[in-house]
């Protein structure tokens, strides 16, 4: 057990690092669920939370799939948005300025239909002050054609980081969102990180459908859609506790289903350096500050002093005094 | 400060009462000073099913009308329809039950600076807000005017009291069951040109709000509308719920119809395309 004594709430080092990136806190919003942010300062100061990763952007206006666009599942739902947003020029103008303002602490996700769109966006964003992190989305589901995510193919995979990185430069962490659809994350997440990602997002949705019983269609207007929420807990647990094993170096964002501090405990102890929440915004707007202050509270009760500490604790083969 | 849910607070507030009206309930919620802060057309999210319920979305609900000065301090009503899980759990709540509510959420009914007739066309349950609507235009000098549709009797949400700040209330049912047999979008060329009528307000099923949409098309009246879209947040931050609107430059893009809406322009939507590809 961590270094033990009676710690008490400020005792505790809730810091965290991703890359050369060092962050107050270890709970981020999950791309594509917080927009950028704007909508949730209503609800809590955007600065007290690690920081915003905003919705993954593209180089152009995009208007994204047909509605439905969503549909409820037990714990859990479907998305079908198809990253509908405004373009990177029009997000750097407009969202990058007001988080800056709001002291948040931003990691931009990016989006591509092509290794060039990705660097082309990693090029706009070299420039840009404010930024902590960017983030590579290689795994959107929500996609006409599957062939284009990048983060089923292992070899396509690498290209995007390996562009995304050379355009960069040394300057920013990398990290790259990676899909749970596939045979062998490990291998991805090896690919990757050998390309250059600093770090690894874990996970994006799991691919799914509903069928409507009284229109016998599907439910959504793609049709298929990603699955989030807390259905998909175990699942994302699992890939961020196998990645670690083999890559423990490489800081983790985990996410899937995080909903309460004893989830986001749960993800740190299988290997995650932070934690995204997602879908859980959706149903409580301030999620991510009772998260956050019942996470800290679960590391003090069990004697960490760091938040450090407890990453890959589950991995720990030695007996718990 | 942000300018998106300028006035959302999320609290946890206290049932008052949950009476059967036909087929719908009417809920009221002691929401309190949150009360001030509600216009008509605006709406509540509320969490549904309790700590440990698959259900992790909040449901969203039109606010029907506020009161800032009752008894129990400011009250909020709901006219609710125990269709699906969540709704039923709803509707399953007793006086004292505590709800997790975030209110009020997105745009509401443009009032018009000038007194001028207005004619309010409500559909099932989505006549709800246009009661308290009707005594906001009536307060203001208004003539209000009223009509009511649905398939059946049983679904007509008309309360007594509601009457009171309308100078006409008719009710359209397509089976006949109650007032005349007929869609309620049938009489509306007719009353624009008898009443002189200046803005329809409208709420109810998309088709109707269509319908209405290519009347007020071929003639100088206003129409605005609340749509529904299938909507996970309520707060605008996931992008479910868009709906196709076009701007002053003729510009199509799927907005949000949680903080853009749900009252729209009905002259902007892009009815036609809703559900498609653009």
């Amino acid at each position: 057990m961590g270094s033990g004594g009676t710690a008490t709430m400020s005792a505790i080092d809730f810091s965290t690092t991703i890359g050369n990136t060092w962050f107050p806190a270890p709970t981020f919003t999950a791309s594509g669920c917080a927009s950028s942010g704007r909508e949730l300062a209503q609800f809590f100061p955007l600065r007290e939370m690690g920081g915003v990763v905003t919705k993954s952007v593209m180089s152009k206006v995009r208007h994204g799939r047909p509605t439905p666009r969503m549909a409820e599942t037990p714990s859990g739902m479907l998305n079908s948005i198809g990253l509908q947003g405004p373009g990177i020029d029009a997000f750097i103008a407009k969202e990058i300025p007001y988080l800056v303002e709001q002291k948040a602490r931003v990691i931009v996700s990016i989006a591509g239909e092509t290794v060039e769109e990705y660097s082309t966006l990693a090029r706009k964003l070299r420039t840009v002050s404010g930024i902590s992190a960017i983030e590579v989305n290689i795994s959107c589901p929500n996609v006409e054609n599957r062939g284009l995510v990048f983060a089923c193919d292992p070899e396509a995979s690498r290209r995007v980081i390996d562009g995304v990185r050379r355009t960069i430069g040394g300057e920013l962490p990398i990290i790259a969102k990676l899909s749970p659809d596939v045979t062998d994350l490990v291998s991805i997440a090896r690919g990757v990180v050998d390309a250059g990602a600093d770090g690894l997002a874990l996970i994006n949705t799991v691919l799914g459908m509903v069928i409507n019983i009284d229109t016998m269609r599907p439910q959504l207007g793609g049709k298929t859609g990603g699955l989030s929420g807390p259905a998909i807990r175990p699942i994302a647990v699992r890939a961020v506790y196998q990645v670690h094993a083999a890559l423990p170096k490489v800081p983790i964002l985990g996410m899937g289903g995080v909903s309460s501090g004893r989830d986001a405990l749960e993800m740190i102890l299988a290997g995650a350096s932070g934690v995204s929440i997602g879908t859980a915004n959706f149903g409580n707007p301030t999620a991510i500050m009772s998260i956050q202050s019942e996470l800290k509270q679960l590391l003090i009760d069990r004697g960490f002093t760091s938040l450090k500490q407890a990453v890959g604790f589950a991995h720990r083969t030695d007996e718990v005094e | 400060m942000s300018q998106i849910n300028r006035s959302a607070k999320q609290l946890i507030a206290p049932v008052v009462s949950n009476k059967k009206v036909g087929q719908y309930h009417q809920i009221i919620v002691n929401v309190g000073e949150l009360a001030e802060s509600c216009k008509p057309g605006n709406f509540v999210a509320i969490s549904v099913g309790g700590d440990s319920s698959r259900m992790i979305l909040r449901r969203a609900f039109a606010i029907s009308r506020v009161s800032s000065s009752t008894t129990f301090g400011g009250t909020m009503e709901l006219i609710v329809a125990p269709g699906g899980q969540g709704s039923k759990w709803l509707c399953a709540q007793g006086e004292g039950a505590m709800l997790d509510i975030v209110a009020p959420l997105g745009t509401a009914f443009g009032i018009p600076t000038e007194p001028v007739p207005v004619l309010l066309v409500g559909g099932g349950y989505g006549s709800a807000p246009l009661f308290g609507l009707a005594e906001t235009l009536n307060s203001r000098g208004c003539r209000v005017d009223m009509i009511l549709g649905a398939s059946t009797a049983s679904k007509i949400y008309a309360p007594m009291e509601g009457k009171r700040a309308v100078n006409s209330m008719r009710i359209f049912t397509e089976d006949g069951s109650m007032g005349q047999q007929g869609r309620v979008t049938d009489p509306i060329p007719e009353l624009i040109k008898d009443l002189d009528i200046a803005v329809i307000y409208s709420c109810g099923p998309m088709a109707m709000l269509s319908a209405i949409t290519r009347i007020t098309d071929q003639c100088d009246v206003v129409h605005q509308c609340a749509v529904e879209e299938s909507m996970a947040c309520g707060i605008g931050v996931c992008m479910t719920c868009v709906i196709p609107v076009k701007n002053d430059t003729g510009e199509i893009s799927m907005l949000r119809s949680c903080i853009d809406g749900p009252v729209m322009d009905g002259s902007k939507v892009q009815w036609d395309l809703v559900g498609q590809q653009l």
